[in-house]
């Protein structure tokens, strides 16, 4: 296949991986600044730079928990979304009186697979055709002895279906652990829990600040080695002004996201359709009751990271689940305990500036490199 | 059950080099002929039954072959 001329340079080119991390939202990027010069200092000190920093910091609990409807105390910033969902989990499962099993859906990320792995005992629960998990499953596995904790995503990161977490009938006894990383800010934090996590660069702020939400009278042990810092649930000297970004950051987000949102819901659905008019593509998870900034599509005898290189060639930057290199030994877990194929996958995940033209021009482009690609293959 | 009329050996292969050769070479056996693709790529677990639910094909289910390869087993019936 000729190598195509690079337009990295077109304007209607574009960055579609805010999945895996959103640009700085120029109001994260404008309290950055301002907050760099402010608080650097240590905010458990009686001294007034440290004075000042602990507003700051107290500010930012405040601002992200009257975004997220919850109360300053239950707000924790960690150093990472995927250390809020280390804690998180993990301190339910230390505080449980029933057992260490960590009942979760099959498509949980690799945070909670991992935490799973490394400090509890996993009880996998099977999901259907569009990504949902079978809450019926789910429900009587959580009520099983030696059921600690059950775990849900609010979305998946992959596909983009919403899970029911706020519908679940627990036992009282079993807390829920939701990981809602995928949706903090963009959609209202759905009930039920007992913790929660989140990460502000997927939200528009900066990388580096995770958020652990921890419910008034829940049953939460730190799970690893306590730390004398203002917030006895974390560790680690806080990153105050990446806190304070990534809180007015949250704060623009849920300010505007009735606006974005319906403009990212109708260019997925555009690219939905646009995208399954193409011969042997099929597009992955659930049409309505979904994320609205993202779309995941699979094409058939096509090498995965071969199609994410060829539109980076086409200046598109876009995520993939597929494993088709000798490199990367297991293809996307969410795709397989969905039964959708696995390789040819691509996950377009739109910005907030995310334009129509953008994505036209890729729907444009997409037949043709496709084919190109299935030619190459000789099949 | 009786042998496959086809198998198609893909192990060496990795994603989606073995649904590729099945896609290709299906139409070699009749309509209820049974295909084994021997395939040793974690990914063709997954994709030869959804290529038999995109292609309006029967996924029958897996076996292992001689040296425990699976081997992926898909009925023809369009």
């Amino acid at each position: 296949m000729p190598p195509a001329a690079s337009d990295q340079g077109d304007p209607r080119a574009a960055y579609l991986d805010a999945a895996s991390s959103e640009p700085l939202h120029p109001a994260a990027r404008e309290t950055l600044l301002a907050a760099l010069d402010q608080g650097y200092a240590d905010p458990r000190r009686l001294h007034r730079p440290a004075r000042s920093a602990r507003l700051l910091l107290d500010n930012a609990r405040e601002v992200t928990a009257s975004c997220l409807g919850v109360r300053p105390d239950e707000v924790t910033f960690t150093s990472s979304g995927t250390d809020a969902v280390h804690r998180g989990l993990l301190g339910l499962v230390r505080g449980s009186r029933r057992g260490e099993a960590v009942v979760h859906s099959a498509v949980e990320h690799s945070a909670v697979l991992h935490a799973v792995a490394w400090g509890a005992h996993g009880q996998v629960v099977g999901v259907d055709g569009l990504g949902r998990v079978r809450e019926d499953d789910l429900v009587r596995a959580a009520t099983a002895p030696g059921t600690g904790v059950v775990a849900l995503q609010t979305a998946n990161h992959e596909v983009g279906t919403i899970q029911p977490v706020g519908e679940l009938e627990l036992p009282d006894d079993v807390p829920l652990f939701t990981d809602a990383c995928a949706s903090m800010g963009r959609l209202t934090l759905p009930g039920g829990w007992s913790a929660a996590a989140g990460s502000a660069h997927k939200w528009g702020g900066p990388a580096g600040v995770g958020v652990l939400l921890v419910r008034k009278g829940a049953r939460w042990r730190n799970p690893f080695p306590a730390d004398d810092r203002v917030d006895d649930r974390t560790s680690g000297f806080e990153n105050v002004p990446a806190a304070l970004a990534a809180a007015a950051a949250l704060r623009s987000v849920v300010e505007e996201r009735a606006e974005v949102n319906a403009r990212q819901a109708a260019l997925v659905d555009r690219l939905r359709a646009g995208v399954a008019a193409i011969p042997d593509v099929e597009v992955v998870g659930d049409p309505d009751d979904r994320l609205p900034h993202l779309v995941t599509f699979s094409c058939l005898y096509v090498d995965g990271e071969a199609l994410v290189t060829e539109l980076d060639r086409h200046g598109y930057g876009v995520a993939s689940g597929s494993a088709c290199t000798a490199s990367t030994l297991q293809p996307s877990h969410v795709l397989a305990a969905m039964g959708a194929l696995t390789h040819g996958n691509v996950r377009i995940s739109l910005t907030r500036d995310t334009t129509e033209a953008q994505v036209e021009r890729l729907l444009d482009l997409l037949p043709g490199v496709v084919d190109r690609l299935r030619a190459g293959i000789d099949r | 059950m009786t042998g496959p009329d086809l198998e198609l050996d893909c192990r060496g292969q990795v994603c989606p080099m073995p649904v590729i050769e099945l896609g290709r070479r299906i139409g070699e056996v009749a309509l209820g002929g049974v295909v084994a693709v021997v395939a040793d790529d974690a990914a063709a677990r997954v994709d030869i039954p959804a290529w038999c639910r995109m292609r309006g094909q029967e996924y029958v289910g897996e076996q292992a072959a001689d040296d425990g390869t699976p081997a992926y087993l898909v009925r023809r019936i369009s």
